[in-house]
Order: C-alpha cells, then structure tokens, then sequence
C-alpha cells in the first residue's frame, strides 16, 4: 500500500473538536462529516484537501473525545494517512480499528513542512519527504495490531473470532 | 509480584496471576456503554460480526444522553437507532428520556458499576467509575461494537503514575480544582496512556461526588484511566445500590509507578483553564478581570448533589448578574428529584437561572447554550477546546461549580469568596 501526496500541517494537540466538531456529530455520514474535517483548525481544509493528501501535526493528535468520527471523517476526506510526533490513546485505537493509517514520527512531524510531497511506506513505516529528500522511520506498530491490520479492521478481526468460536 | 489497584484488576479480568505494565491482555468486561453518538455507529458494526446476540443483555447499557431531548431531526434518527437495537436485543439498562441522565452520573447512580469491575464506554469520560475503584477506560465505535459481541476487549496494560495529595482541603476548593491543578501540572499528554491513581488524605477525606468528578478527568490529562482505592466512603455508596457483586482491590505497597507526583492540597486554590486547553489552569487569585455572557454548572464532571448544593450556597437569595445567562444542569432525573426536594432549583430559578432536565447540552456545543462569536462561558465541563461550546470564537473558562455561581452573579470570573 503506497500512501503519497501534499502535506497539512497542524499544531501539538489537535483535539477530536477540532478534527470534527461535536455540532456536526447528529450524523455518522461519512461524506457529511468529511465535509466539516478539520473546519475549526482550517476552515479551508474540507474545500481543498485532495485524495491522498497527508495530515501531518504535533503531539498528542486526537486528544479528546472517543468519537470515531474523527478518523472516519479524515479517511472519508481522502486523506491518506496521518503523521504525527505522538496520537491521544482513543484516537490510536480507533484509526487502527477503523483501517486510517497513522504513523508515529516526532522528527518527521518536526520537520515536515506544508505542502510538502510525501510518501510513506506502510509495511516498514519508512516516511520520505521527496520535497527535501530526507527520510524518517515511524514507531513501529505492536503485532497484535498489525494481526488487526492484516485481518482489515476490528471487526473482520472479530467475525472471524466468532466463525472460528462457532 | 507486587501489582498497582489497576494492575490487579486487569489480571483479575484477564484470567491471570499478574500482569505487567506493556502486556496486551484479553479481558473480560463487566459492562460497556454507548450513547446516542457513539451507538450508532457501534451498532452498524456489530451487525457486521454476523453474532445474533450481544454477549450478556444486562451488561450493555445504552444512554442517549449527548443531543437529548432530541434537538433536531438527524439527532432523533440516531435515537431512534439506539431504541430500536435496545428494544430488539431485549436490554434492560437502555435509559429513555425521563428515565435518563448524563452517562456517567447515571451508571454509579443505578448501581451499574461497581468497585474491581472492568468497564469499556464509547465515551471517553467514561473513566469516571475509577472514583469507585474500577478499572474503566473510553474506546471507539468498533471496540465496543466488538465487546458487545465477545464480552471482551483487548487492552494494553497501562504503566501508573501515581498522584498523592496530602493535607486538607482549603474552603471552596475541591475534586475539580485538585484535578485541574494537576492536569495544569503535568500537561494535556502528561498522563498519555497511563493509569492516573489518586491517593493521599485529601482524597481520603473527599466525597464520592468529588471522586468521580477527578477520575472523570483523568482523559483531559491523556490518561487511559483516573482510580482511586475504595474504602469506607466507596462502601457507604455501593452498599444497596450496586447490583452485582464487586471486589476491593488495593495497590501493594511496594506497586511500581513509572513516576510518583506529590502536592499539598492545603496550598490548591480554587482553579480556572482558560481557553483552549484544560492544561492553561491557573490559581483563581491570578485570574484578573474576565467578563462573562453565560454560566453552564452541570455535566458529567459536575452536576451531582454535591455540586448543585455548592452553587445554591453560593446563589442563595442573590440574583444573576444582568449580562449573564445561567444554565443549570443536574446530572440525572434522581439528581433533579433530590434538588427539587432539598429546594435547590427554587434557589437556582430565584436567582434568574434557567434549570434543564439531564443532557450534555452545551458541554459539546450540542444544544441548549450554544454560544455566539466572541462571547465568554464559565463552565463546570471538562473540555474547552476551541469551538467546544459553539462558535470558534467564543471561549470557555473550566472551574468548579462554587466559582460558576459566584461568576454568574458578579458577571466576571469571581470566588465564592467575593460575593457578600
Ligand atoms: S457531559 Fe460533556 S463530557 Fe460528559 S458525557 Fe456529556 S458531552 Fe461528554
């Protein structure tokens, strides 16, 4: 899987509000909610990110609420992955669970700059930043989520769980 | 092995002796929770799974809470999702409006939770039971649309930071100003991942309503989970109201903390954060001159009986201050009940407040106090993120109920202590 293309640059804790705000969550759309993605932190965001655009911010992104429609309104914008120096815990788990790629980096969360042309191999967590040249290794990925990942998502996880229980 | 409070109640639910901070753990769950945001989307996934049942009916709980009563039309078709699931699987703990209150008042009220369980919530305040020495910690859609189908989540053990307070508490000074302090401290990610146990006298001597209100906030510092050890206090609340079976459990004395932070809770003032982090906390006597356009005292983080009585202490026989709007939230209808009955809301109405029935309301700028651009809220909430309270523009000032009261009369951010 090859995740590739324009960086965003956001701040440290971009909170669950500011990925998408609580007046918008009497829906679990996802096209709705892509389109309020990130409004309060960038108001121009949800008109002009482009599939396959990067989100990359500093640390603790995600801080807040539980709502998965933080991460499902970022994957349903088109933004290919997220890189950031740290992820709040629930914002973690429900990427992972819901198939958002994140990828943690501080030195590629520093350095990257906006509108930057990035590529990130997910398989080895390599991050290159074909704009400067310069590559970054995120955090690798604890196995059992990578068993999650492989099997594509919780919930594939658990039916199979559930078919093998039977 | 010597095992913290919350170590001890992970191995318990893992089927283990012990276990150590980094382990991934399967554990079972004695309850789990959604709402009418989290729900719906949990349930969609859960139809996935292809299971016909939710693992144990009287261990789900379903609380529309967030945007009820329904505000709008795509608010009610998300209750009515929560209606009919609770209605087809039978679930006796699906709390209809009238019947309600705001999750995490609601479940230690009804003797949901109790003392050694293991509690999952798509909410992430749901680490609030820890106030009664649970192990209780938020999650996403799909993992509790998983927990409901196995009756069992998979969970990293947390390492644990301990946080001792010791002496006593000054006058006006409580669970919330202790944990803003502390979050002040240490940082919004100065907890990320880790277990959050509060000990020392002062939280000895602190009430249950001031327990639940600091473990409620262990999220705002990045914590998996806020605990508490039980004791005669947590006894006194679950005698007769918990409706299972539950377990004291203590941390040994040579337990493992990644990092011990101590602090004099005589020397804590009343605390205010000021926008947009609950981290910007600062002691009130050096908050300055803040005006104000609206006062919220509720939500889950405090809108108990011990916070509504602090506030009509406060408000008693005075009026509302001319330019400020005071919104009253009591927690659940019991809560509602008993204030009615101990003439709280006669208090809060004479005063030129407006009381609600039990909902999030403007905690998450949902409803019922959303505020314009540029205007100023005191709040008993625990998040004041931009936009949090409606307009990007407006900000929201973090204090304990007392501090809203007294706010609410002078119209600027002001101590009990201020108001004659
Ligand atoms: S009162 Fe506020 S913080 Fe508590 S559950 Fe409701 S929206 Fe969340």
């Amino acid at each position: 899987m090859k995740l590739a293309g324009r960086t965003w640059k956001f701040g440290a804790d971009i909170d669950t509000d500011a990925i998408i705000p609580a007046r918008y969550l009497n829906t679990s759309d996802p096209q709705e909610l892509a389109g309020h993605c990130m409004e309060d932190a960038d108001p121009s965001f949800p008109a002009r990110v482009k599939p396959g655009d990067i989100i990359v911010a500093g640390k603790n992104f995600g801080c807040g609420s539980s709502r998965e429609h933080a991460p499902i309104a970022i994957k349903a914008a088109g933004v290919s992955c997220v890189i950031a120096g740290t992820f709040a815990r629930i914002f973690y788990r429900n990427a992972f669970n819901i198939g958002l790629p994140i990828f943690e980096s501080y030195e590629a969360a520093a350095e990257i700059s906006e509108g930057d042309e990035v590529e990130v191999e997910a398989a080895t967590g390599r991050i290159i930043n074909r704009t400067t040249g310069k590559t970054y290794t995120a955090t690798p990925v604890p196995p059992f989520m990578q068993q999650i990942i492989a099997a594509g998502g919780l919930i594939r996880y658990v039916a199979e769980k559930v078919r093998k229980d039977v | 092995m010597p095992m913290t409070l919350t170590e001890k109640i992970l191995a318990a639910h893992a089927g283990k002796e012990q276990v150590v901070p980094g382990e991934l753990i399967n554990a079972r769950v004695d309850l789990v929770l959604g709402n009418d945001i989290t729900a719906p989307v949990a349930i969609r996934e859960f139809e996935k799974i292809g299971v016909k049942d939710v693992f144990d009916r009287d261990r789900v709980a379903l609380v529309p809470d967030h945007f009820t009563p329904n505000k709008d039309i795509k608010s009610a078709e998300q209750s009515r999702l929560l209606r009919e699931f609770a209605e087809k699987h039978d679930l006796p703990h699906y709390f209809e409006v009238g019947r309600m209150g705001i999750e995490h008042c609601l479940l230690p009220e009804q003797g949901l939770v109790g003392p050694g369980d293991l509690v999952i919530g798509a909410d992430s305040h749901t680490c609030t039971y820890g106030a009664l020495g649970a192990f209780s910690t938020g999650v996403g859609s799909t993992d509790l649309a998983a927990a409901m189908a196995l009756g069992e989540t998979w969970l990293k053990v947390p390492e644990s930071l301990k946080f001792e307070f010791g002496g006593e508490l000054g006058p006006w000074v409580g669970g919330k100003d202790l944990i803003l302090h502390t979050i002040g401290d240490i940082g919004v990610d100065g907890a990320l991942y880790r277990a959050m146990e509060f000990t020392g006298s002062a939280i000895e001597g602190l009430s249950m309503d001031g327990r639940l209100t600091m473990c409620n906030m262990a999220i705002e510092a990045g914590g998996k989970n806020g605990i508490i050890a039980p004791d005669g206090i947590t006894r006194e609340f679950v005698e007769g109201r918990c409706r299972r079976p539950y377990q004291f459990y203590e941390s040994d004395v040579d337990a493992k903390y990644q990092k011990t932070y101590s602090y004099d809770a005589s020397q804590i003032e009343p605390q205010v954060a000021f926008p947009h982090l609950p981290e910007n906390s600062r002691p009130l006597s050096d908050v300055g001159n803040v005006e104000i356009d609206q006062v919220v005292i509720g939500s889950c983080t405090n809108g108990r009986m011990d916070d509504l009585r602090a506030a009509a202490k406060v408000l008693k026989g005075k009026k509302v201050h001319k330019n400020v709007r005071l919104i009253i939230f009591p927690g659940t209808q019991e809560i509602s009940l008993q204030a009615m009955q101990e003439g709280l809301l006669q208090i809060f109405i004479e005063a030129g407040g407006a009381v609600s029935t039990p909902t999030c309301g403007p905690c998450l700028g949902g409803h019922m106090g959303i505020l314009a651009g540029g205007e100023r809220c005191v709040a008993t909430t625990n998040r004041n993120f931009v936009g949090r309270m409606g307009h990007p523009e407006s900000e929201v000032y973090l204090s304990n109920p007392a501090v809203a009261a007294a706010s609410a009369i002078l119209g600027r951010i002001a101590g009990p202590g201020e108001v004659d």
